[in-house]
């Protein structure tokens, strides 16, 4: 068999962050192969380099069995290289035409006889559509890309990669804004693309896609490729090389507890075009895990309760009152606050001490007539510090200068000393030291134990077996497990995250 | 041993450094001060000192309002505008419609609000960035005041459309905020001092204000800390706008007419006073004594050129490059990341 593409102990380092350690992935023509990972595995780091971005990488990629120099896009591109990458609305020029954007690199290469009018690029325009079996019309090709739905975009980025050639075509997570229908289109696309014999390197978390689409799946974990798969796919085995399995975790080391009264009732929350509403209840006296692979809803679950996203549910019930948050300060009002999956965008503001980090949801128990007063502020820093086990100088230290430990000790500590009802933690243990993730997963404990709702979304599943003591599995946003942490098995949880639709 | 020397070196260059980004400001305003009034009789008189500070009080009371607008992450371009709105709108009360003194501050100050709050809403809800929607707004407003005077001057006993004669005249009350004097200082300074130090207690020491610069150093994290970042992105303009008017009420006082041209300059004036600003003390973030002390030093440079015989194009030459060594404190030098452009 001649592999298109055979990547040979590729390497990447960024500083002293080893982020690729020795890939060695080969990508057959006319097949399509599956890579999977966690976030943070290092994936797309492996597409940059696939995609001449990282000039500076260790390692040999071969094209055709020949050495291939990728110092550029553009020596990528020369070598049959092509990605398509994740976000359309940047691969696409706004304010050109469909077949403007189709044959673009061939008019910025200025090649002869694509130069001219937007007619003449028309026929050419065509023929690519048609070896795609698109059927896009003369209207179509004349429309501003700007009007197309972001399915379209889609198709066109993809069909803009192949008008080449090209001998590899890289794919990063293409599916994440269609919808079903719109995905099997898409799907359609990739098969004949692949019977034409185009070898497809093709990056996703949607196991169901990959079930359907994959002739191999690999896994990539921590920079390294850590399992290589044929059909049928073992997707409970693939998943254990995805998450890792860092022995049976030291689980509840406290015991498990039960909720009794329920604080937060969910009806009808419909996450996603395609996934059909759910209804949702969060109990107090327990801390509910959440667990789902990304793209599975979390976060969008997460800003639904919190009031901080479009996407929204039927009727919500907070402690038996109507609850309909339009703006997060509704929430906090009611007691319901987020720990956001993103500390440094979401969370930090940059060169901001711990005191005024703290401080800024509850100003108001602060102030002192019209001025804030800066004592208490210090006090009630010192307070998180003392109750988190900061490590930290004092409390005017900058929250960036910290650890990421303790940086997200902060930011739950913060949260943790207002008056929460129901605590929402997303992803709260990402770039988080052992010791900080004990200590926040004690005080979610700890907290639920007091008579509070607490709701950590994780895609770990180490960290659900940590700190949750109910567990949710959600699968492409519709939950497909619901029950206690001593029923169930870190295996079921597996397998019910890999269940493929 | 080199190595160890150079280590020393090093942290030496560091200190320098940190010191420069801190003092170096303060140090420069410092020494050319000095150097003018020992070099320039006319320096040393106290009348020179108070009529540089009058003279700078307008433009900075109107970058003190671009200040709210660079905490929260924009810029106001409309300022010297608006400033301009105010002298024609004054004068117009006064002069062509015979109303009080107390009447046209008033009615200059609502322009001035209403104007930052049309900024507002272009900027904050209908998500026009704001370099460009303050920019459209500063031609409508130029435009826009010459409209109801027919693009001329207002002064008292011009001739108006109908023929007759205006009635009214600038009166001695509105004239006197700029000719007013508190002790040896002009009101206008005194102004100045009193919107700096309100603007500082309410950047620094209130809730408004904390909110203001979380709004400015991460909206989305202010935003999921319940904060409604939109109304105070809103406000922010609206002060500016009522800073400039209150500039322009100042200018108006002075100039003792409606001139149309009045305000033009402001705007860069304004702009530049307050990035100056932000560099002050090595703060790095906008701040209402950094912008007083921006304005003071543009305002020692220039009476101090102008004094010694330079040229009138010497003044811009010489703000510019105020500008840029300030700017050059700020983000070459600093090794804190400064941060007033707009956050995208």
């Amino acid at each position: 068999m001649t592999h298109s593409v055979d990547m040979k102990d590729i390497s990447m380092s960024f500083g002293s962050n080893l982020v690729l350690r020795g890939v060695n992935l080969s990508v057959p023509a006319g097949k399509v192969t599956a890579l999977l990972g966690a976030n943070g595995a290092g994936k797309s780091t492996l597409i940059k380099v696939l995609s001449g971005l990282y000039p500076e990488h260790g390692g040999t990629v071969f094209v055709n069995g020949a050495p291939a120099l990728l110092d550029s896009p553009s020596a990528a591109k020369k070598q049959g290289l092509q990605t398509v990458h994740q976000r359309v609305d940047e691969a696409v020029v706004p304010g050109l035409s469909v077949a403007e954007n189709l044959l673009f690199e061939k008019i910025a290469e200025g090649e002869k006889g694509s130069s001219g009018s937007l007619r003449s690029l028309l026929p050419k325009a065509r023929e690519i559509a048609q070896s795609l079996s698109l059927d896009w019309t003369d209207r179509f090709l004349r429309k501003d890309v700007y009007e197309l739905e972001i399915a379209d975009q889609q198709l066109l980025t993809l069909a803009r990669a192949v008008v080449d050639e090209p001998s590899m075509l890289i794919l990063d997570e293409p599916t994440s804004a269609l919808s079903a229908a719109e995905v099997d289109n898409l799907m359609a696309v990739i098969r004949r693309l692949r019977d034409q014999g185009v070898g497809i390197l093709y990056v996703s978390h949607r196991l169901s896609e990959i079930d359907a689409l994959a002739d191999t799946v690999v896994v990539l974990r921590d920079g390294v490729i850590t399992g290589t798969h044929e059909k049928p796919f073992p997707w409970a085995q693939a998943l254990t090389e995805m998450l890792g399995e860092d022995g049976v975790t030291e689980a509840s080391s406290t015991a498990e507890q039960r909720g009794d009264t329920e604080v937060l009732q969910v009806h009808g929350l419909k996450l996603f075009p395609r996934s059909k509403p759910f209804d949702l209840t969060l109990r107090s006296g327990e801390v509910t895990g959440v667990i789902g692979l990304l793209g599975s809803g979390k976060s969008e679950t997460a800003e639904a309760l919190f009031g901080a996203s479009k996407v929204k549910s039927e009727e919500m019930t907070l402690k038996g009152k109507l609850y309909r948050p339009s703006h997060p300060s509704q929430a906090i009002n009611r007691g319901v606050y987020l720990v956001p999956e993103d500390r440094a965008k979401q969370s930090m503001f940059q060169g901001w001490s711990i005191a005024r980090s703290v401080t800024l949801p509850f100003l108001e128990t602060i102030r002192r007539g019209l001025v804030l007063d800066f004592g208490k502020e210090n006090t009630v820093a010192q307070e998180v510090i003392d109750d988190l086990g900061v490590v930290a100088q004092a409390p005017t230290q900058p929250v960036d200068s910290l650890s990421g430990g303790n940086q997200q000790k902060v930011v739950v500590g913060k949260w943790l000393h207002g008056s929460p009802e129901v605590l929402i933690l997303d992803e709260p243990f990402r770039g988080v030291d052992i010791g900080a993730r004990r200590t926040i997963s004690r005080k979610a404990s700890a907290l639920a134990a007091g008579g509070k709702a607490v709701v950590v979304f994780t895609s770990e599943v180490d960290e659900l077996l940590e700190v949750a003591d109910r567990v949710i599995v959600l699968v492409d946003g519709e939950p497909r497990l619901d029950t206690y942490l001593s029923q169930t098995s870190r295996e079921v949880i597996v397998s019910t995250m890999s269940e493929v639709a | 041993m080199s190595t160890f020397m150079d280590n020393v070196n090093q942290s030496l260059m560091l200190k320098l450094q940190d010191w420069l980004v801190r003092y170096g400001f303060i140090a420069v305003t410092i020494l050319l001060f000095t150097w003018f009034i020992l070099t320039e009789e006319t320096f040393r008189q106290p009348s020179t000192l108070f009529s540089m500070l009058k003279f700078t009080s307008v433009v900075a009371i109107v970058g003190l309002g671009v200040t709210f607008t660079m905490v929260v992450g924009g810029l106001d371009l409309s300022v010297g505008s608006v400033a301009g709105l105010a002298v024609t709108v004054s004068a117009m009360m006064m002069v062509i419609y015979n109303l009080t003194g107390v009447f046209s501050g008033f009615a200059v100050l609502i322009a001035g609000a209403v104007v930052g709050l049309l900024n507002a809403v272009l900027i904050v809800w209908m998500k026009i960035p704001d370099l460009l929607a303050t920019l459209g707004m500063m031609f409508i407003i130029m435009g826009l005041k010459l409209l109801p005077v027919d693009g001329q001057s207002v002064s008292s006993r011009m001739i108006l459309r109908d023929g007759t004669v205006a009635p009214g005249k600038f009166t001695d009350g509105f004239l006197q905020i700029d000719r007013f004097m508190v002790g040896p200082v002009p009101l206008p300074v005194v102004i100045w001092i009193v919107l700096t130090f309100i603007a500082w207690f309410l950047l620094t020491r209130t809730r408004y204000g904390r909110i203001m610069y979380a709004v400015g150093a991460n909206p989305e994290a202010a935003k999921l800390s319940g904060i409604r970042v939109e109304w105070y992105r809103a406000s922010a303009y609206v002060i500016s706008g009522v800073f400039a008017a209150i500039g322009g009420m100042i200018l108006s006082s002075r100039i003792g007419q409606g001139d149309i041209s009045a305000g033009n300059s402001l705007l860069l004036d304004a702009v530049a006073v307050a990035l100056v600003g932000t560099s002050v003390l090595g703060i790095g973030k906008p701040n209402a004594w950094g912008t007083a002390l921006g304005a003071l030093l543009i305002g020692i440079v220039i009476t101090g050129l102008t004094i010694t015989g330079f040229p009138y194009y010497a003044q811009d030459i010489a703000k510019g490059v105020v500008l840029v060594i300030a700017l050059t404190f700020s983000f070459t030098l600093s090794r804190k990341k400064a941060r007033f452009v707009p956050a995208t």
